[in-house]
């Protein structure tokens, strides 16, 4: 009877030697004569942890982290293979306190199966929503997700059952479903994840889309730099298409629905949905106005359903437990779970999927065990490079949509990225329009050149004389006001707001002469 | 820059049959459903500043001008990107706006150089008339930042950004510090000319407008046509004439004098002086687009070949004697009462052209019927288009094309045969382009592969690669599985033709032998591409026919247009808009010319010369008896010339010696005659035969009307004094006064108005008239008061169509050992015929000479590579050109233009002719080619001839300078 282990294959643990590690336990056990069976999963989200190694035990798995290939013989040595104790030892997976506090919905089976099979994703309760969905007319699976309350994870927060109804609304003869899995926030990694370690989640969700609005067929737009994510997909795929998931024919109900993966042009603005549906037609990835709406005028002019890689592996458990039962996690006009990345200057570097409400300061002190260079958290930037930077006198806000609008940030795709009080709050904002400047498609004139305008100006209040302060601070913030006001889409829309709140919440570090006391 | 006088209403009108109401800046509004907020605001005279947009252009949103509030609406939409709708409330003046639009200048404004007073655009830039409207007073951000103004950064450093000048097209200069990068030249280049040349390269501040791959313009794609240039909002893409000459102050629509599509234009003048052409927004034809010609190539206008004074001599080895008008025209006068006293009333004749305006061609053919006493007058059409007329007479009833250009934008299948729209028609090739990018679908039938075949975003559905010379037989297997696979609109013929013709009909192209694959071997087609084709016009939607010369000019001409009516009857493809049979007309005028009574058999309007009520009309209007016989085509002038009995010609505006195939016969029948009369700008190659020489005017210097493809009459206004001092139709007048016919017309628009009285299908048509509507599609009379966009509704004009049986009759002219290959020719964009205008411009500096394209495999056999000599050998005779290795051309064919005199293409060219018309067979010649080392022997006596006529006219001239007067 052969053990199993199983040895992530994210690349986030890849990128810490799993690879070397399952070698290694290969190499040992075939040394030892002991039979092992290697499962490559996904990753449980714990990366201070990873590479984590986990033992299929009969009281169940069992954890051992962060684990190298110079770790393995001991382990063996420690019997591992039954559970053994050993300084890397962490117990019951499902009982690292990490992971047992979390609430997971759409991450439920990442880092548990193997992305592979589609036969472990079946036995872990997937592809029931499809099932759901197929018993279903299109307006109700519409109106399932509507009254889950489910909201675009992408970062626009805009109600997911609200955009399909549009699309189902929208009559055509090709409609088509895109995922936007262009993950390119700073601190962000849950659409990688999900696309490595559970990818039949996504195709489920793409699938379940195509069948609410009618499109046949889908593309994922990929990140370039997220190969593992690739072949984890287009494996899946082909695992789907084999078994009559996919096709001309889904599961026999006469409906056909094709995916397709579409590796991405390499630039964050891809990542807007309008620049990446260009991009996905062959174009130059510059912003298109709106409306007319994608769910209107999407890709190639059709009525087109667009969304982020969460938001569409939300939908199966949406459609397998009922629109209450996600509804009934969250708070206030955010319903369900939220996968917060968190990253920066931490102890402890992971995803947590909780229910909308916990606090920033509970993320951070409670899962991330404060920064990881022991000094005071000085500023929290969420929701990625165009989020605003939150003090510490704000840390109680709950993550909550509508409670970052009112502190003039936002949640966006769930990064938070931890500063401690070394940080350069000038040098912070100068990044963020640096950032646009860029990043910019170039289109529209306030982050075309206000973004350049916009570096220029915040070097010269930090290297200018103080009496020219005032002069270019007004400057700033006008140029900012021009840029949120003016600008076509996010990505000029939003730079300003890191700038603005870095200038709000930390005048003392644009002072010119004065550097930041604690440096 | 846009033009001077033009209003602009930012987004493309919006046509829609509910309209919506809605109140901007408390003003109540009604527009059509889908306007845009911009376009709706203009409407009513409220003007949102703006840089991105343009009324040519999709909105594109991205200046973030023109951005508006909206109650009700977070944010600020743009105006130009926002629909209206029903109720909508929308303010475009608010403390708000007027900050976030002086923010957007001020950043414009920090990467714009300072120039503003020695600016070509100064005085008509919307950059500045917006930095004006916002009230931007002050760039707090300084100039020394990053920026694409300066060569160097202010340490001393190259500036990265900073690109110099490309003033590699001769008719505009790209200034890219001036760029605002909104993308409206790019735009232009994709939306409404369809080339695709110029893109947005770099992202971000780096963004910058790129030709081709970061060419310079000359040396990408570009096909100069000028649409970028009028786009730009700047001095970043100018006309070199603008940045000589600066602003104009006066603007006068007319129409271009090159091909067919008619393109109206407004001449910018400073006085009588052209400070450019810009095409018209409001011109039917063109839509405010042009091409390399129309806006640009003018200045042979004013080149120094022009001549300026009549001449004469005895005889063709005499140098020219500078005479006044009086002379010349009593010279004239003299010489043809001898002929005609001393050899006969049809010794003389005249040739008009579709160069002139309908009223000089009118007054031509007058001449001739009137003043010579015979009906000895003949037009270029002779050559081009006459197949048409007759083809089309004969099944539908008019010698027309049955549509107007915009009939395409209601087009599902487009198919083109024998004809290259996007380098002849370069305007409605822009059109047709744009129709085919939205989904129609595209058959192209030509031996080549031109460029609709595959071009950006397009790409043909079929392309029946056909051998030259076999069109009807291609058109018959096109009509065979139409007929065999039950493709007819059986209820369209029941109730639209006639019955008995359309049962020969079905029955004659139902034979086996005009199925696709029994006609295979000699068509050179695939059966299986002429069956999807068939079946895609027939069944494809409105399906729409175009096509040229590449129909006409062969043995049977006339059959190929009979049986493209025939496949649009058969398919009830006629009678509406998006469908039709549209010849495409090479030159300006050609319509008109044949309208115009230019044909030795016709009055004005198509009627017969042996008709007597017909007749009996222009006798009593003209005040002298009118000869009943048809006189002289212009080859059965020649061959009258050689026998002796036809020897004084009068021509006007055509160069016969270049155009008219076979050469070498035509210039001896020119030789052989007595007095040959040219009037024309420059010294042509028939002028070097002539024994009088009349300066003609060029369209700029006169008034009169031009009738493009679509039978729409356009005014051409003089804008300029003629440089001879005569209008072309003046000439003509004096010319049959000293013939002793009076004729006294004291404007061009009396002759119009002469026409119209004579002809019913023009009874509506006058200046005024066209003042009014801008242009006029004929037929315009009792029934069509603003004329006839579409043709044939309800009944053909003949009453039923007629199907005629279209027999393939292979052409005489075949391959064999000695001649091999089959010549072809045609145009090319940037020249225009043969020349006479385009050569005397920068256009040739993308045609500086005529090349004889083949193909590898060919030109492998006989050793030829690019850039080699090719002697060219037909039995008519030989010529050389350079060998352009072209994989377009089938093996088996060769192709050249004729744009040059001394390509000797007709040397090659045979007598052959359409069998109805005696319209050449230019487009098939059995050839040999070889390569050689020199020129041939009739290219070294043509240019012996030349120098020697050049020396003839310099003696004239320096003869007529003051210092020897």
């Amino acid at each position: 009877m052969s053990i199993t282990v199983y040895v992530p294959c994210d690349a986030g643990a890849l990128s810490l030697g799993a690879e070397a590690v399952a070698s290694a336990i290969a190499s040992e056990a075939s040394r030892r004569a002991v039979d092992v069976r290697i499962v490559r999963n996904g990753s449980r989200g714990l990366y201070w942890l990873e590479p984590l190694v986990e033992v299929v035990t009969p009281s169940g798995r069992i954890a051992y982290g962060p684990v190298q290939a110079e770790n393995i013989g001991a382990l063996f040595d420690a019997d591992f293979l039954h559970g053994g104790e050993h300084a890397l030892a962490l117990g019951a997976t499902e009982d690292i306190p990490y992971l047992k506090s979390q609430q997971r919905l759409t991450f439920a089976r990442v880092g548990i199966v193997d992305p592979r099979s589609l036969d472990d994703y079946r036995a872990h309760g997937g592809y029931r929503g499809l099932d759901a969905a197929l018993a279903m007319d299109a307006a109700t699976i519409v109106q399932a997700v509507t009254d889950s309350g489910l909201r675009g994870r992408g970062g626009a927060a805009f109600p997911t059952g609200i955009k399909w109804k549009t699309c189902l609304d929208a009559s055509a003869d090709q409609k088509y479903i895109v995922c936007n899995a262009d993950e390119g926030d700073s601190g962000t990694y849950a659409d990688r994840m999900i696309m490595e370690g559970d990818p039949f989640v996504l195709i489920e969700g793409m699938t379940i889309a195509g069948l609410a609005v009618g499109a046949s067929h889908g593309y994922i737009y990929l990140r370039i730099e997220y190969p593992h994510a690739q072949r984890a997909l287009e494996a899946a795929i082909a695992s789907a298409e084999a078994q009559g998931y996919l096709g001309a024919d889904v599961r026999g109900s006469g409906r056909p629905f094709r995916l397709e993966v579409r590796m991405a042009a390499g630039a964050y603005i891809c990542g807007e949905e309008t620049s990446l549906l260009e991009s996905l037609e062959g174009k130059r990835g510059q912003v298109r106005f709106k409306p007319p709406l994608p769910a209107i005028e999407g890709l190639f002019g059709k009525p087109t359903v667009i969304n982020n890689v969460v938001t569409l592996a939300s939908v199966p458990i949406i459609l397998d437990k009922g629109a209450a039962f996600y509804r009934d996690y969250g708070m206030g006009r955010s319903r369900g779970t939220l996968p917060i990345q968190l990253a920066g200057n931490l102890r402890r570097a992971g995803l947590v999927e909780r229910a909308f409400g916990l606090t920033l300061r509970e993320l951070i002190e409670d899962y991330g065990h404060g920064t990881a260079s022991g000094r005071p958290v000085r500023a929290v930037q969420v929701g990625g490079p165009l989020g605003a930077y939150i003090p510490v006198s704000q840390l109680d806000t709950p993550i909550d949509y509508e409670a970052f609008l009112g502190i003039g940030g936002m949640l966006g795709h769930g990064g938070v990225v931890v500063f401690d009080d070394s940080v350069d709050m000038a040098v912070q904002a100068r990044y963020a329009m640096e950032f646009c400047a860029i990043e910019s498609c170039g289109k529209c004139t306030p982050c075309r050149i206000g973004s350049t305008r916009g570096v220029e100006v915040i070097d010269r209040i930090v290297a200018g004389d103080h009496g020219e302060r005032e002069r270019h601070e007004a400057l700033l913030r006008d140029l900012c006001q021009t840029m949120l006001d003016g600008s076509l889409c996010a990505l000029g829309g939003m730079a300003p707001l890191p700038v603005l709140s870095a200038l709000d919440h930390f005048p003392e570090d644009f002072s010119g002469t004065a550097q930041h006391a604690a440096v | 820059m846009l033009s001077i006088v033009e209003i602009d209403y930012g987004t493309p009108k919006v046509a829609s049959s509910t309209t919506v109401e809605l109140m901007i800046d408390g003003q109540s509004i009604r527009v059509p459903a889908g306007t845009s907020v911009m376009r709706a605001a203009a409407q009513a005279g409220i003007s949102i500043p703006r840089l991105c947009a343009s009324e040519m252009l999709d909105a594109f949103g991205s200046c973030r001008l023109c951005l508006v509030e909206i109650e009700g609406r977070k944010g600020y939409p743009a105006s130009c990107t926002t629909p209206v709708t029903t109720g909508m409330k929308v303010s475009t003046q608010t403390p708000r706006l007027a900050n976030l639009r002086r923010g957007v200048m001020e950043l414009y404004i920090s990467d714009h150089p300072l120039d503003c007073l020695t600016c070509p655009a100064n005085g008509h830039c919307e950059l500045q008339d917006m930095a004006g409207v916002v009230g931007l007073r002050e760039v707090r951000y300084g100039y020394d930042g990053a920026n694409h103004v300066y060569a160097k950064q202010p340490d001393g450093s190259a500036n990265p950004l900073f690109v110099a000048k490309d003033a590699s097209n001769p008719y505009f200069t790209f200034d890219p510090s001036k760029c605002i990068a909104c993308s409206r030249c790019v735009r232009a280049c994709d939306e409404v000319q369809g080339t695709f040349a110029l893109t947005i390269q770099g992202r971000g501040f780096e963004s910058k407008v790129a030709a081709s791959q970061d060419n310079r313009f000359l040396d990408s794609e570009c096909v100069s046509c000028g649409a970028c240039v009028q786009a730009c909002p700047t001095a970043t893409l100018s006309e070199n004439t603008l940045i000589d000459k600066g602003q104009a102050e006066h603007s006068v629509v007319t129409t271009c004098a090159y091909c067919g599509v008619g393109c109206s234009f407004r001449a910018e003048m400073k006085g009588e002086d052209i400070v450019r052409m810009v095409p018209n927004k409001d011109g039917h034809a063109n839509h405010g687009h042009s091409c390399v010609k129309g806006r640009f190539a003018i200045g042979y206008a004013s080149h120094p070949d022009r001549i300026n004074t009549p001449m004469i001599r005895a005889k063709i080895s005499d140098p020219w004697q500078v005479v006044s008008w009086d002379e010349a025209f009593a010279h004239v006068a003299s010489e043809f009462k001898r002929i005609q006293s001393t050899y006969g009333k049809q010794a003389i004749g005249g040739i008009t052209s579709s160069r002139c305006t309908n009223e000089e061609t009118y007054l031509v053919q007058k001449l001739v019927r009137a003043a010579f006493g015979n009906n000895n007058v003949d037009t270029c059409a002779r050559v081009c288009h006459s197949p048409t007329g007759y083809g089309l007479k004969a099944t539908l009833g008019e010698s027309a094309g049955t549509q107007d250009f915009d009939s395409i934008e209601q087009t599902d299948v487009v198919l083109v045969i024998g004809a290259n729209p996007t380098d002849a028609h370069p305007v409605f090739g822009s059109q047709m382009k744009q129709r085919l990018r939205a989904g129609a679908k595209l058959i192209v039938i030509d031996p080549r592969r031109i460029d609709l075949v595959r071009t950006p975003h397009i790409k043909a559905d079929y392309h029946l690669k056909l051998k030259p010379g076999t069109n009807v037989a291609v058109l018959d297997t096109l009509a065979h599985v139409i007929v065999s696979e039950g493709l007819v609109d059986e209820s369209f013929v029941a109730s639209r033709c006639e019955p008995e013709a359309f049962a020969k009909w079905k029955a004659f192209v139902a034979q086996e032998k005009y199925s696709p694959e029994a006609m295979e071997a000699q068509t050179g087609v695939p059966a299986s591409l002429v069956r999807g084709a068939a079946r895609l016009y027939a069944t494809g939607g409105n399906g729409a026919i175009y096509y040229g010369l590449g129909v006409t000019e062969h043995a049977q001409g006339s059959t190929a247009v009979m049986a493209i009516a025939n496949l649009a009857m058969a398919t009830g493809n006629i009678g509406r808009e998006g469908v039709g049979v549209n010849p495409l007309r090479g030159q300006n005028n050609v319509q008109g010319s044949c309208d115009m009574g230019s044909f030795p058999h016709e009055f004005p309007g198509y009627r017969h010369v042996g008709d007597d009520a017909t007749r009996a009309l222009f006798e009593q209007d003209w005040g002298v008896p009118l000869l009943g016989e048809p006189g002289l085509r212009i080859p059965n002038m020649f061959e009258a010339a050689l026998d002796g009995s036809f020897l004084g010609l009068y021509v006007e505006g055509e160069d016969i010696a270049q155009s008219d195939p076979d050469t070498q016969h035509v210039t001896a029948a020119l030789s052989a005659m007595e007095c040959i009369v040219v009037q024309d700008l420059f010294l042509n190659e028939t002028a070097k035969y002539a024994h009088v020489f009349l300066p003609g005017s060029s369209f700029l210097e006169k008034d009169g009307t031009f009738t493009n493809a679509e039978r729409r009459i356009s005014r051409v206004r003089k804008v300029m004094a003629p440089t001879a001092g005569y209008a072309d139709w003046e000439i003509t007048q004096k010319l049959a006064q000293a013939m002793g016919y009076p004729m006294d017309y004291a404007h061009a628009s009396e002759i119009m108005d002469e026409i119209a009285r004579l002809t019913p299908t023009f009874h509506g048509v006058s200046f005024d008239r066209i003042d009014q509507l801008g242009s006029i599609q004929w037929p315009c009379n009792e029934d069509h008061p603003e004329g006839t966009p579409v043709m044939h509704v309800d009944e053909f004009v003949r009453g039923k169509g007629r199907f005629m049986l279209t027999e393939y009759v292979p052409t005489s002219e075949k391959v064999n050992a000695e001649h091999p290959l089959i010549l072809t020719t045609g145009r090319i964009l940037s020249q225009y015929n043969v020349g006479a205008q385009t050569r005397r411009t920068a256009n040739v500096m993308w045609h500086d000479e005529d090349r004889l394209e083949i193909h590898p495999h060919d030109a492998e056999e006989r050793g030829i590579s690019d850039g080699d000599w090719a002697g060219i050998r037909s039995r008519a005779g030989d010529t050389v050109l350079r060998a352009l290795i072209s994989e377009r051309m089938q093996p088996g064919v060769v192709y050249t233009t004729f744009h040059f005199p001394g390509s000797g293409a007709n040397v090659i060219t045979t007598e052959n002719s359409d069998w109805a018309t005696n319209c050449p067979e230019y487009k098939v010649t059995a050839v040999q080619v070889t390569r050689v080392s020199q020129r041939s022997d009739w290219q070294k006596r043509f240019h012996a001839f030349s120098e020697e006529q050049q020396e003839l006219l310099d003696q004239a001239q320096s003869a007529d300078s003051p210092g020897r007067a």
